[in-house]
């Protein structure tokens, strides 16, 4: 299991996911804070390439033994690349959540939505008031 | 329902310095999980696992009647028990429908304890001395009398046995003995199928017993892993798997239901025993991915059929199993029915019980 952290290079969504932008296109995956409420992550099924990710909307679901979490999208998109690694080794996602355990790849069909998002001090503030 | 008004087992100190994660579960703060629920699962299965289950309840019954009042309220038959057995029963309402499963112990010739589920607890107490009218018996309500730890796995019997100071009483049966140091019932019971024993103990004897028993080796295990390990051995969950809207013969219970005895819904058991029922409850396991949970549909020939009251994703089996309630007609071992797990249909064989076997 990962140390927490909130990498100050990605930007976060209140449903504990994060996003790494990277010009027109974008990463998703959940933050340390979810895959440690989830638990170890057992399964996960990918959506499918080309499809449209909403944001806020979830795109796909992580799942604990005990527990299904919705994933949400940080941000609106066609995607373009899903992570079959986590498909093949889910626990992947508690390993490296940042890293290793990303979800989707997406083209951001509006990328001014990013202001909508928080910094990691606001992601940080907002892990401390829910707390 | 608030934190604040949420009950503590005397380990709750004990389960916050083993780094347990703790949810409000039927009135308690309980631990679900330390490390994570597979490991736990795992450990159990291949060493020893310890539970605290100290939510569950307790209610003593003694008396000259003592026998012939359980006669009346439970299912199985209770003058089989004899003194240091344990027994398994349902509680019945007149119409069949299953109110609690319980566990019960003889003590003694004239006295009993029964455990009961702790979200049912007081009602079934409130139903034991209802009936105990009439009866030369006493019902006391002992659920603050004990704690309670399940210890778990092939080497359960051995940890416990090193702190014993007497021989551990075998599979289903009971005894009064030391451990660590301090009196209590010790049980051959479980919820886990493997080997192992219940300990019904004093609550301020607790903290010491749970330090014991885990510096000997027995691996904090919490309600996940407590709930898988009885999904993987087709044990009830009261609520999901079976309650006062079902009979004992649909849920598969029929084995622990003796009519003759004339307990409370023996009548209504007796005529859904000799007609049959239209559904039963049915272990499955998924064929492809996916994992079911409770509440899913079962889909039979595109129409839905039942639904799953257990699901879970075995760690031992590494497959989506669960147990649904379906028509008798496809409860039949090695049926291929579907189960719409939020939306997506996956592939699922209905097999016989339990869906985990030890080896050799």
């Amino acid at each position: 299991m990962a140390e927490e952290s909130y990498p100050d290079d990605l930007r976060y969504h209140q449903e504990h996911d994060w996003v790494r932008i990277e010009d027109a296109e974008a990463t998703f995956g959940i933050t340390w804070y979810a895959q440690d409420a989830l638990g170890e992550v057992v399964f996960y099924e990918p959506p499918e390439v080309g499809s449209q990710a909403s944001k806020d909307e979830a795109y796909a679901e992580v799942e604990s033994v005990k527990a299904v979490s919705d994933v949400y999208a940080p941000l609106s998109g066609e995607i373009v690349a899903v992570n079959e690694a986590v498909a093949e080794q889910p626990e992947l996602v508690n390993q490296d959540p940042y890293g290793d355990g990303w979800l989707v790849r997406v083209r951001l069909s509006d990328p001014s939505e990013v202001e909508q998002l928080m910094d990691a001090a606001a992601y940080r503030e907002l892990l401390a008031e829910e707390g | 329902m608030a934190t604040a008004a949420l009950k503590r087992t005397p380990l709750y100190e004990a389960h916050l310095a083993a780094g347990a994660k703790l949810v409000p579960f039927a009135g308690f703060e309980m631990p679900v999980q330390y490390e994570g629920v597979r490991m736990e699962h795992l450990a159990v299965r291949s060493a020893c696992g310890v539970f605290d289950v100290s939510h569950m309840g307790e209610v003593e019954t003694s008396g000259p009647e003592a026998e012939a009042l359980l006669q009346r309220l439970l299912s199985n038959d209770v003058s089989k028990l004899a003194v240091g057995g344990a027994q398994y029963s349902v509680l019945c309402r007149e119409d069949g429908g299953i109110l609690d499963d319980l566990f019960s112990y003889r003590l003694a010739d004239d006295r009993y304890l029964t455990v009961t589920n702790a979200a049912n607890h007081e009602r079934d107490f409130a139903w034991f001395e209802e009936h105990a009218q009439g009866f030369d018996a006493e019902v006391s309500d002992a659920i603050d009398d004990y704690a309670m730890l399940a210890v778990q796995g092939p080497e359960a019997r051995s940890i416990v046995a090193e702190l014993a100071e007497s021989e551990l009483p075998s599979r289903m049966h009971t005894a009064t003995l030391g451990i660590a140091g301090d009196q209590m019932l010790v049980c051959g019971t479980g919820y886990t199928g493997e080997d192992g024993v219940e300990l019904l103990l004093a609550p301020k004897h607790a903290a010491g017993v749970w330090g014991a028993l885990t510096a000997a080796g027995a691996r904090p295990a919490g309600l996940g892993a407590r709930d898988t390990l009885r999904m993987e051995v087709c044990f009830h969950l009261y609520g999901n798997d079976m309650d006062e809207h079902r009979n004992p013969i649909e849920a598969g219970l029929g084995w622990c239901c003796n009519e003759g005895t004339g307990f409370i819904g023996s009548e209504a058991i007796a005529a859904v025993r000799e007609r049959g029922t239209e559904q039963k409850l049915a272990p499955f396991v998924l064929t492809g991915p996916g994992i079911p949970r409770q509440g899913n549909a079962v889909i039979s020939g595109g129409q839905e059929v039942g639904l799953v009251t257990s699901g879970t994703l075995s760690p031992s089996l590494e497959v989506g199993i669960g147990m649904a309630y379906v028509p008798v007609e496809l409860a039949e071992p090695g049926t291929e029915v579907e189960i719409d797990v939020r939306g997506k249909l996956r592939a699922a064989r209905i097999e016989s019980k339990p869906l985990y076997r030890k080896e050799g």
